[in-house]
């Protein structure tokens, strides 16, 4: 029987001799990941079901990111019931304030995902992990309280729709832009409760940080996973780590539902316009569009090439007057590198915050919300109608050489316009 | 089960944001999610919501974040059950797992704001009172139905693992 690397995943998880896409399997999940909005439910959940001790300790994690640091008394309690948690069961992947990171950045860099493993996270985005070669699903409470008794989450297998790109990306263009450029052409369901998987010649010469960009905005189109196959640039990635990762690799017989194939040879910087990532226009055809806010960093675009992207266009230069240029580096050790690399003193110089990890803007939740009538480009992930404060303001999606570019003009452009 | 209620329709791509807002996600409390929902897209859907009316809409209804607290802020409003064209796929786990009825029927778009329908959702029939039409659904695969008709994953769990 031949599989594709999602389905071979499942497969060593599930204890089944074959699966085959719509069927429901229970799989044992190697990380079990929630974070300060999605724990507290879980862990209340796991404890009126009167079990007392998580199936594994170890392959518990938890990270408060979302409104952390605390924004409030009532986030301050969240999070201090997984620090509670933590304590209370020996969970050492528990990841404080100021040694924390966004959750997608900072579990490949701790190498607690690794190539091979099932992981399901209390947050969409855990669909991250597939850039490793790893299966990452997006779960919720219930499920993680459920993967706290029995280690186990229900699935249903899905079926894969490959993404295959070609040709040779030009000045400016990274991971963003093709994921951008993929959920444009085929929509914000248009890969629905199905793995997407990343392909082909570009995708090779892709870095590991474009790669994990890619893979996280798989959700964006509604997939529930977004593979790419692990090769010498993943091996490289994860050769520090102590625990084996599992290789896997498609089948070539494989069976995909459908496959798209792409030259991206002319491939322009994008831009998702509001209020869907789907809405996608080349950055050149906006033209006028003034941004109050300028965002830099989280899960899909906070890593450190992304930084050293902003920094080249922002070095010398300062944010136009009147915007806020806010840039967030995904964890601790990205943070600690900007500093040591200089791209820090170039971000406070052109004027912007230089912001500890968390995941506060990008929905919205603190460290930089929009009022009435404001407008944001972003490195975002979503830009929902009020995704970052008011119902009335609006969200652009870019990679961060757009926002780069257009924090110094102080309007959408081209990164090719700063001089 | 028969679930009867008042229409409250919506459009495609509904998503978690817009059935809760993230400013809200400090609270577990379904009743107090239940006083957003909606919120950013209708202002005044939890006012207007009496108990046991119905949710319709298009196409990946809850889309977006993994957030729990968009099925529990539908419970918490009011809403007896939500019935869309397609629901997401996160969503639609979550709506599994803590028992909040639902259906996908692509007859959706006949249904208008206002119809009164009554839903049985073990056959998979909805019965629109107001058109005097019915539509036909699928039912949900075995296990599906299983967790709902336990109420829920963590019922279902707690039968089958031992403390």
């Amino acid at each position: 029987m031949a599989y594709t690397i999602a389905e071979k995943i499942l497969l060593a998880h599930c204890g089944r001799k074959d699966i085959k896409p719509g069927e429901f399997i229970q799989a044992d999940v190697d990380v079990a990941l929630a974070n300060d909005i999605t724990a507290p439910l879980a862990i209340s959940e796991f404890k009126k079901s009167g079990f007392k001790r998580v199936f594994n300790k170890n392959k518990v994690v938890l990270v408060p990111d979302h409104f952390a640091p605390a924004k409030d008394l009532k986030s301050a309690n969240q999070c201090r019931v997984l620090a509670d948690f933590a304590r209370e069961q020996g969970i050492k992947n528990y990841f404080e304030v100021g040694r924390m990171g966004i959750e997608h950045a900072l579990l490949p860099e701790q190498g607690i995902v690794l190539p091979g493993d099932l992981v399901i996270g209390a947050d969409s985005h855990t669909c991250t992990y597939g850039a490793l070669g790893a299966y990452g699903t997006g779960v919720g409470s219930t499920d993680m309280a459920r993967a706290y008794i029995d280690g186990k989450c229900w699935l249903k297998v899905p079926a894969s729709i490959k993404f295959a790109y070609k040709g040779k990306l030009g000045k400016w263009i990274g991971g963003k832009d093709l994921i951008l450029y993929t959920i444009g052409k085929i929509g914000v369901d248009g890969a629905s409760y199905k793995v997407m998987e990343f392909c082909g010649p570009v995708i090779d010469k892709l870095g590991m940080d474009d790669r994990f960009t890619m893979s996280n905005m798989a959700i964006e189109a509604g997939a529930r996973a977004g593979l790419i196959a692990p090769d010498a640039t993943t091996r490289k990635f994860v050769s520090r780590f102590k625990r084996k990762p599992r290789f896997y690799q498609s089948d070539s017989d494989a069976v995909y539902e459908k496959t798209y194939e792409w030259n991206v040879t002319k491939l322009e910087p994008l831009v998702a316009c509001p209020h869907l990532p789907s809405n996608v226009k080349p950055a050149s055809s906006l033209k006028n569009i003034k941004v109050d806010q300028v965002v830099i960093g989280s899960c899909t675009n906070g890593r450190i090439s992304d930084l050293r992207i902003a920094a080249k266009i922002l070095k010398g230069k300062k944010a136009a007057p009147g915007v806020k240029l806010i840039v967030f580096p995904a964890t601790q050790k990205i943070y600690l590198e900007a500093v040591k690399e200089g791209l820090a003193e170039i971000f406070v110089k052109a004027g912007g915050v230089f912001s500890t990890p968390t995941c506060g803007p990008c929905l919205g939740g603190h460290m930089g919300i929009l009022t009435e009538g404001e407008v944001a480009i972003a490195t975002t992930n979503r830009n929902f109608l009020g995704r970052m404060g008011s119902p009335k303001s609006f969200v652009y999606l870019s990679g961060p050489a757009v926002a780069a570019a257009s924090a110094v003009t102080g309007k959408i452009t081209h990164p090719d316009k700063i001089k | 089960m028969i679930i009867k209620g008042r229409v409250h329709k919506f459009g495609d791509d509904i998503n978690t944001d817009d059935i809760i807002a993230a400013k809200y996600l400090v609270s577990t409390d379904a009743k107090e999610l239940g006083k957003h929902c909606m919120e950013t897209i209708d202002p005044k859907f939890s006012q207007a919501v009496s108990p046991g009316d119905i949710i319709v809409a298009g196409n990946n209804f809850g889309c977006g974040s993994s957030r729990e607290h968009a099925p529990l802020a539908i419970k918490g409003s009011g809403v007896s059950a939500v019935i869309a064209k397609s629901f997401a796929a996160i969503f639609f786990r979550n709506a599994i797992n803590i028992g909040l009825p639902f259906l996908e029927s692509l007859d959706a778009d006949k249904i208008n704001s206002g119809d009164i329908i009554e839903i049985d959702l073990a056959a998979g029939l909805i019965k629109n009172i107001t058109q005097g039409q019915n539509y036909k659904t699928e039912a949900f695969p075995e296990f599906l139905r299983d967790i709902v008709e336990e109420g829920g994953l963590m019922n279902y769990i707690k039968k089958r693992v031992e403390k």
